[in-house]
């Protein structure tokens, strides 16, 4: 392993959970690294975090749980727009032809995403996580405001939760599917926040234009000033998430690293 | 910013890592040194530089550097392309705002990108000569409609370049990332550049305008089907066509942006629950697809000058 320069390292199973194991020059590395601040957040990265939260859904772990974990945020979208289009927003008579043609679009969009996520995990030998039951709880969907802000955080979220899982798929087949979903999702987001307010289809919310990003995983951080996308952890994710989503369909995204 | 949990994160894909960064420790040196005059914000640039030295050696596809510096390219045939935007008249003040914020992420990204490659970036081309925007004589870029034709082609090619890099980067966890965090704004800008066409130049609202098929000149914010070859029918058709599949990583199919196969999984009104009322055109609408680096050269030198500048 250590002689072999190779492309296949993605495969390889982290050794992490293997101190006993641990070769010589990654303890020393350990020493190096003791003598600085940075050694707790080493230390606590190597441990193994709790097991699926009782009464929490679990989205599993290596590339069935990143399918997993965006076939849940694609149920919550798809949810999401399936009631947007029985709210008096949508069936009213004041809701503009591009916006209810946006929203029938998004609609299909989501669904498709869902569908096809419950297809490809079955496709690929894995299971499935249940079907979520989401809580739209804080959304009036009678409201044009109300509506488009959540359909706003929705679709910034998911193109930041896509990004930020990126990193964590280990068949370039996955990844490319998972890039050809969140360029949809990007498009989406910069519609839908135009019609918020026009001319904010980028902003510095969403990606580093005047400040850094600070993503507790760091990979997903560039400097100010480099308009990158801000990407988030499933953590960051799941904690915005699981604030629409019912106890008992609530995730757990633990296992994902 | 914490650089340990940087090293720890790579670990989990690279077990070698820290056997690379041990034989290296002159790397460490060099960190060092920058840290005492570096901010937090400047650290994931000297970061990113570093592993790409690590990782230099490690051959990994067509290589980190070569994809970052096609894709440095590219940014600067765009950062180009919309500095030259202040010669266009008849856009809506809406419409110059949004060019000004599309601009300024280009320059931002041709900025990241050499910072990320640092003395292996290519040199900056020349402001002038190097790039044509009238793709040798055929458009006129500074006729409004034309400028937004040609700014649409030139991000959703964006689009699917980063798309079909990806798998190209992604043994480098830091790279990859930020190739993707590049892509999605890219997808964004397609997405603005797509609603101000439909609007019309002289729109002060972009979001209101309302898609016309068969979305030559009236697109939705995202592609449905081939959207009829793109704005320019002949000349573009490239850009929503399907790629060359002859070096695609494993796995990787470069496939038109009407395409309805995904993974394998057959999208259709039978296949997905709901989508027995759905158009047809949805299931090609809810998917982008990539491009291979060799059918994006193609594209992108239509707008250089001596038609080899991406080769």
């Amino acid at each position: 392993m250590s002689t072999t320069p190779n492309s296949d390292l993605l495969l390889q199973e982290p050794r992490v959970e293997q101190p006993l194991y641990t070769p010589i020059k990654r303890r020393s590395f350990f020493m190096y690294a003791g003598a600085t601040a940075g050694a707790t957040a080493l230390v606590l990265a190597g441990c193994s975090k709790s097991d699926s939260s009782p009464g929490m859904v679990s989205v599993g772990s290596g590339d069935a749980g990143v399918l997993n974990y965006a076939y849940a945020l694609e149920q919550l979208e798809a949810a999401f727009y399936t009631q947007v289009r029985t709210g008096t927003y949508y069936t009213g008579s004041t809701i503009t032809a591009a916006e209810k043609s946006i929203f029938d679009d998004l609609y299909y969009h989501e669904v498709i995403h869902r569908d096809f996520f419950r297809a490809a995990i079955t496709a690929a030998g894995a299971t499935p996580i249940k079907s979520l039951t989401p809580n739209f709880g804080t959304v009036d969907f009678n409201s044009r405001t109300s509506v488009l802000a959540t359909a706003k955080a929705f679709e910034d979220l998911g193109v930041a939760a896509y990004n930020g899982a990126g990193q964590y798929i280990q068949s370039a087949t996955y990844l490319y599917i998972a890039g050809k979903i969140v360029s949809v999702e990007a498009r989406h987001a910069a519609i839908i926040r135009d019609l918020v307010s026009e001319g904010t289809f980028v902003g510095n919310d969403i990606i580093t234009l005047t400040s850094a990003s600070n993503s507790s995983v760091t990979t997903n951080n560039a400097p100010a000033n480099s308009s990158l996308e801000r990407a988030m952890s499933p953590a960051e994710v799941v904690a915005v998430a699981n604030n629409f989503l019912a106890d008992g369909s609530k995730l757990d995204v633990s296992s994902l690293r | 910013m914490n650089f340990f949990q940087i090293i720890s994160e790579i670990e989990k894909v690279d077990p070698e890592v820290y056997d690379r960064l041990d034989s290296r420790r002159s790397v460490f040196k060099h960190m060092s040194g920058l840290g005492q005059k570096m901010s937090a914000a400047v650290l994931p640039l000297a970061v990113g530089a570093i592993f790409n030295k690590v990782y230099a050696q490690t051959p990994v596809g067509a290589g980190v550097n070569d994809v970052l510096n096609f894709a440095l390219k590219l940014e600067y045939l765009e950062s180009y392309f919309y500095n030259a935007r202040t010669a266009v008249t008849g856009l809506s003040a809406a419409n110059v705002s949004a060019l000004n914020l599309i601009a300024t992420d280009e320059a931002n990204h041709v900025t990241f990108l050499r910072g990320v490659l640092q003395g292996n970036a290519i040199a900056a081309p020349a402001t002038t000569g190097v790039f044509d925007f009238t793709a040798k004589g055929k458009f006129n870029p500074t006729d409004a409609a034309t400028y937004l034709a040609v700014a649409q082609s030139l991000e959703d090619t964006g689009v699917r370049a980063y798309k079909g890099a990806a798998p190209l980067v992604m043994s480098n966890k830091t790279v990859l990332t930020a190739a993707l965090n590049i892509h999605s704004v890219e997808a964004r800008h397609a997405s603005q550049l797509r609603a101000m066409r439909r609007a019309g130049i002289n729109s002060s609202a972009p979001s209101q305008g309302v898609a016309v098929a068969p979305y030559n000149n009236a697109p939705k914010s995202w592609i449905s089907g081939t959207d009829n070859n793109g704005a320019v029918p002949g000349f573009t058709n490239a850009i929503y066509g399907a790629g060359n599949n002859t070096n695609a990583p494993s796995g990787i199919t470069f496939a038109a942006e009407d395409n309805i196969t995904q993974g394998g999984v057959a999208l259709s009104g039978t296949t997905i629950t709901a989508g027995a009322a759905f158009p047809s055109s949805a299931f090609s609408e809810a998917f982008d697809e990539g491009l291979d680096v060799g059918t994006v050269a193609a594209i992108a030198n239509n707008f250089s000058v001596t038609g080899t500048y991406f080769n």
